[in-house]
């Protein structure tokens, strides 16, 4: 590996990062758009939106919130940063956690019926699977003896012929976390008129689009952890995480949305299972 | 700034319609129609909309909650009445409780004409009105905003 900077690669991490999240959730739009044979909306339609949110008038429902909506950011972008510096993977994930719950204590901050049960939801969302992802981080400990992101970078062996079950438990988990359906019970890109606007639904301008550069931060470090199942050669682990990225959009126009018992049955039952068998035979 | 002219989020709000201009807007939904090409998406929440979509004409009934879904809508803003209700109260306008059309209540940028109009029209309407919101910021940099008075809940609204 080559070796840089850590203080360029964190700026680096910082700035070019968000550019391909967009250009992710413009590919994703698109893509989607021709699933349902339409045209879609450009490539750049994503930044489009955000540029013309930051310029709005800012409405603020209560000042707890925005804070909140600052600390998603904030934790998410300290996420990919440690996950870009090779550091502990298991931080990365209480650091995720961290994102997250500012996310929903923003949602339970408001009054509003609909962002509460929006929070509700996320809640339930996480339930269901923070248990898969830190099982992933045993098995990946059980390969590497070490939680450090760079040592499964460097491991000689691709993690994927290791951890074959814990792979599609976590494409289910990153089914959840990209709000795809079936599980986009919290937020979702397209129910706008739903209860599922639900946790977003106060916020406005460009408090809204903090969160949605949250979500741009978001997609890539998920993807980074796909390709990192495929670590010794970048080519074939961007392959995956492209053939990943093009199933997660064809689910999410085939399915169509499930409850939130659904949900955590379906990922307690098969997700867990998975996580856990791969993990039990990697022991013995 | 362009970007506000190629994201006009729309919010949607039925005050009296028939329904006929409600299917035809929606209408502009379907892949036939595609509004997403342009960028627009409808949102159902004026907290994120730029442009408020009204059909109907406004009785003395819905005028409240008219003005309130304005007001909770972040500047720059338009709005867009749809039909001939939206534009006089059309075929409604001589019953006992409607008022009129839609700018008797909040200033209306674009009328579109028809009963009910046709999804073509009623994407140029929009897009025309995403078109002014540039107008508006600058209307609002000036202090011309439009500012509404809405009465508290329980005494009737004045017009
Ligand atoms: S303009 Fe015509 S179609 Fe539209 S609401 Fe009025 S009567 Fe119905």
């Amino acid at each position: 590996m080559i070796m840089v900077d850590p203080i360029i690669t964190a700026l680096l991490a910082i700035f070019a990062v968000p550019f391909i999240g967009a250009f992710l959730v413009g590919l994703d739009r698109k893509l989607t758009a021709r699933m349902q044979s339409r045209i879609g909306p450009p490539l750049l339609q994503p930044v489009y939106d955000v540029i013309k949110l930051l310029h709005k008038e800012p409405i603020v429902v209560n000042r707890v919130q925005i804070i909140y909506a600052g600390l998603h950011l904030a934790f998410m972008v300290l996420c990919v940063v440690l996950l870009a510096l090779g550091q502990d993977m298991l931080m990365v994930l209480f650091i995720l956690a961290f994102s997250t719950i500012s996310l929903i204590l923003g949602g339970m901050s408001v009054r509003s019926p609909y962002s509460r049960i929006g929070s509700q939801r996320e809640i339930m969302q996480m339930l269901s699977y923070e248990p898969i992802l830190i099982l992933m981080l045993v098995g990946v400990y059980l390969v590497n003896d070490s939680f450090m992101a760079r040592d499964i970078l460097a491991s000689g062996k691709p993690l994927l012929l290791s951890l074959p079950l814990i792979f599609p438990a976590f494409l289910m988990v990153m089914t959840i976390k990209l709000q795809k359906s079936p599980f986009d019970f919290s937020t979702s890109h397209h129910g706008h008129q739903e209860i599922i606007k639900g946790i977003t639904l106060e916020y406005s301008g460009p408090f809204l689009a903090i969160l949605e550069i949250t979500h741009w931060y978001e997609i890539f470090l998920l993807f980074f952890i796909v390709t990192m199942f495929w670590a010794t050669s970048i080519p074939v682990g961007l392959l995956i995480a492209a053939v990943c990225f093009f199933c997660e959009i064809l689910l999410d126009n085939i399915m169509a949305r499930l409850t939130w018992p659904w949900m955590l049955r379906f990922m307690w039952m098969v997700g867990l299972g998975l996580a856990v068998t791969n993990v039990l035979w990697l022991y013995i | 700034m362009n970007c506000r002219e190629k994201s006009p989020w729309i919010v949607h709000f039925n005050c009296n319609s028939c329904n006929g201009c409600d299917i035809e807007f929606l209408a502009c939904l379907t892949p036939i129609y595609d509004v997403e090409r342009f960028g627009i998406v409808h949102v159902g929440n004026p907290k994120h909309a730029d442009i408020l979509v009204v059909s109907g004409a406004v009785n003395y009934r819905n005028v409240r909650v008219l003005k309130n879904v304005y007001a909770q809508m972040p500047s720059p803003k338009a709005v867009v009445a749809l039909g001939a209700c939206g534009a006089t109260g059309g075929i409604m306008a001589d019953c006992y409780n409607v008022l009129g059309g839609v700018n008797q209540v909040i200033p209306v940028d674009v009328f579109v004409p028809g009963c009910p109009p046709r999804p073509e029209a009623i994407m140029d309407g929009i897009l025309q009105a995403a078109g002014l919101l540039n107008v508006r910021q600058e209307d609002r940099n000036a202090g011309a905003e439009v500012r509404l008075t809405i009465q508290p809940a329980g005494e009737p609204e004045k017009v």
